[in-house]
């Protein structure tokens, strides 16, 4: 039999129709729904009148827009419709919602492998393009336009052309203090913002093996950073220890059933892929982005690059329009760079080990005056968790604030907005700008460098710290 | 879905490569539960400055441009989110094709779905259309039938689209509508996979 990768294994198991001169149609297993991208797609549903067709296979909650300090209180009323209209279409069309109110209700990328939802071997699409997350389990997940909302919850099926495949290739380990949120920022300043464009990204070698679940979902979750639509990693023992117990995983024998089939799924090893490319884990460094993509990320101990580095004309007038944008010189160190805000929490830097990490760093010490920061856990159920081992009471002594689940100063949809002109450390996806906030400027780091930069009050390599779990 | 088959229009140049979906339409702007509308919030932070005052210094708030329907840029135009707002917002504002090097594979889908017709040229010729459109009034012809893209003085280039995507924006189908005929296909599927 032909070798095959993971991506290929998926796809043939989710053809239902293939056609000359058409893409595949193909099958999707688990469709995440929120409040943003949804309204129009059950509006086009009602236009036509047609149905839901697996409201068993779709699961829906509100993030976006969520408010963090007093989750009931919704200032905007625009906000408000929104998540009503949710409510509602999701009422109408007999689709399982965690509302505001529930207690799985969180980021839509956090609760899915939070609730084991989200299995290796199946097809995960929601309209957002962080649904690449999902990916961390074995699973070919990838976000989507309303208009394919609207088709995935008439025909739960979509029209695809099988993707190309590009390895990307982990070698070593990484060093201590140096994270998952490094290793893809590392990766993706090394390759380019549009290297996976075309592609399906399978992370693999050593240094990937060796992450945890919540890391692997830190690397697929950017992938899309990379422009790939979707990034995976084969299934391992990570991958199905995590699974069991989990609440929508099958347990018993039908577990060891399933964790045949997800092992089986694994690429094999002579499968080949369109693309391959290396990078070595040993010699990556805690990241900071210094510009508007994030790509444009350097390590800690270096200097802002200059326009006159450039490779090209267009290059040079873009790290020219970054500089000005972010208020920064060329051959700065970063970490002369004074932050005004931290933001610890997004889909990418949100779970229980996140602020376990950030705890350790903060703890027994004070932010900095001139700082205002905040910690957003990913989803009520991590809230709680938190709270029963005692993390909130770190950060609020630390002088954080302790906020409700959502995502918040990611993308600033909800009240959660920096002000005009200001800096942010941020365990965020995307540096873009003003996506924080209008005129806002933020850093992509790791949830360690934030909360290190949030107690400095500029950015530092965080391992002049010393910390349990750097020795770990 | 419009149909779309041939397009003549006025070029607007953006020479940015990277422009990402929060330029295109910020997320304020996201709240809304209807799909008409977004024109008004295209660019909305070049357009305007922090108190909504219209930025002189922007191209597309020069009048010269105020009837474009082309929009020509750089290198991965489109990418972030999967926000289709973004074509949306391109479209109600009276875009109908946008040409550039690159394009966010979202987007570019987003695009199709929506019946704006996304053309791939290469550096070099989007070069030229960008100079072009830059010193003068420039109109461009955009034939999706002969995957060409032409003006009156000389400028002559192909473009493909994979078959389905043409004929998607050349008769502007209902998806929904072709994949439903495939419905006991997808019965089938169900069944024998006990999904």
């Amino acid at each position: 039999m032909q070798p095959k990768t993971i991506v290929e294994k998926i796809w043939d198991k989710h053809v239902v129709h293939q056609e000359k001169d058409k893409p595949d149609l193909l099958y999707i297993d688990l469709h995440l729904v929120h409040e943003v991208t949804s309204p129009q797609a059950f509006e086009g549903l009602r236009m036509k009148g047609r149905k839901v067709r697996r409201p068993d296979l779709t699961y829906a909650t509100m993030d976006h827009n969520v408010p963090t300090l007093d989750r009931y209180f919704i200032k905007d009323p625009v906000s408000k419709k929104q998540m009503d209209t949710l409510k509602d279409n999701c009422e109408e069309f007999g689709i399982t919602l965690a509302d505001i109110d529930h207690p799985d209700q969180g980021i839509v990328h956090v609760i899915g492998p939070e609730l084991g939802l989200t299995q290796p071997g199946k097809t995960i699409v929601c309209g957002d393009s962080h649904t690449s997350t999902h990916g961390a389990f074995g699973a070919l997940a990838f976000g989507i336009g309303t208009s394919e909302v609207e088709h995935v919850l008439a025909t739960q099926t979509l029209w695809q052309a099988p993707p190309k495949t590009l390895n990307v290739k982990v070698n070593g380990e990484l060093g201590k203090g140096v994270t998952a949120k490094d290793l893809i920022l590392a990766i993706i300043a090394k390759f380019g913002v549009r290297f996976g464009t075309g592609y399906v990204i399978e992370y693999t070698g050593d240094a990937v093996k060796s992450l945890t679940m919540e890391e692997r979902m830190t690397v697929c979750n950017m992938s899309i950073e990379a422009g790939a639509r979707a990034g995976l990693i084969s299934p391992d023992e990570t991958t199905f220890e995590f699974l069991q117990g989990k609440r929508h995983v099958p347990d018993g024998e039908a577990f060891d059933k399933a964790v045949q089939e997800w092992k089986a799924l694994a690429t094999d090893p002579d499968a080949t892929y369109d693309a391959t490319v290396e990078i070595n884990g040993d010699e990556i460094e805690p990241q900071v982005s210094w510009g508007t993509n994030p790509g444009m990320c350097i390590p800690v101990n270096e200097t802002i690059p200059s326009p006159e580095d450039a490779n090209s004309a267009s290059e040079k007038e873009e790290i020219e329009r970054a500089l000005e944008y972010m208020g920064l010189e060329a051959g700065q160190p970063i970490t002369s760079v004074n932050v005004d805000h931290v933001f610890i929490g997004s889909c990418t830097n949100s779970r229980l080990s996140d602020l376990r990490r950030a705890a350790d760093i903060v703890i027994g010490k004070k932010v900095s005056d001139h700082v205002t920061a905040i910690v957003v856990p990913g989803s009520q159920t991590i809230k709680l968790l938190a709270e029963a081992e005692g993390l909130d009471k770190v950060f609020l002594d630390a002088g954080f604030e302790w906020r409700e689940a959502g995502c918040s100063m990611c993308l600033a949809m909800n009240d959660d907005v920096i002000p005009y002109g200001e800096r942010c450390a941020s365990t965020s996806n995307r540096n873009f700008e003003g996506r924080q906030g209008n005129g806002a400027r933020t850093h992509l780091v790791s949830p360690e460098m934030a909360a290190a930069a949030a107690i400095e009050g500029h950015f530092i390599d965080v391992r002049k710290y010393t910390v349990p779990s750097f020795s770990s | 879905m419009e149909p779309i088959r041939q397009h003549q229009g006025l070029v607007y140049p953006i020479n940015r490569a990277n422009i990402d979906t929060d330029q295109i339409i910020p997320k304020q702007f996201l709240k809304r539960i209807e799909r008409q509308g977004f024109g008004q919030f295209l660019f909305y932070n070049w357009r305007y400055d922090d108190d909504g005052n219209v930025r002189s210094n922007f191209s597309l708030n020069d009048p010269k441009y105020k009837d474009a329907s082309i929009l020509v840029a750089g290198e991965n135009f489109g990418c972030g989110s999967s926000r289709e707002h973004a074509p949306w917002s391109l479209q109600d504002y009276g875009f109908k094709v946008i040409v550039a090097p690159s394009f966010a594979d979202i987007f570019f889908n987003n695009c199709v779905k929506t019946g704006i017709l996304p053309v791939q040229l290469t550096t070099k010729e989007t070069e030229v259309l960008i100079a072009n459109a830059e010193a003068k009034e420039y109109k461009l012809t955009v034939d999706l039938e002969q995957e060409k893209v032409y003006d009156s003085e000389g400028f002559n280039a192909s473009f493909s689209l994979s078959a389905y995507q043409r004929e998607m924006l050349l008769n502007g189908w209902d998806e929904i509508s072709v994949t439903l005929t495939h419905e006991d296909k997808i019965s089938e599927f169900e069944a024998a996979t006990s999904r």
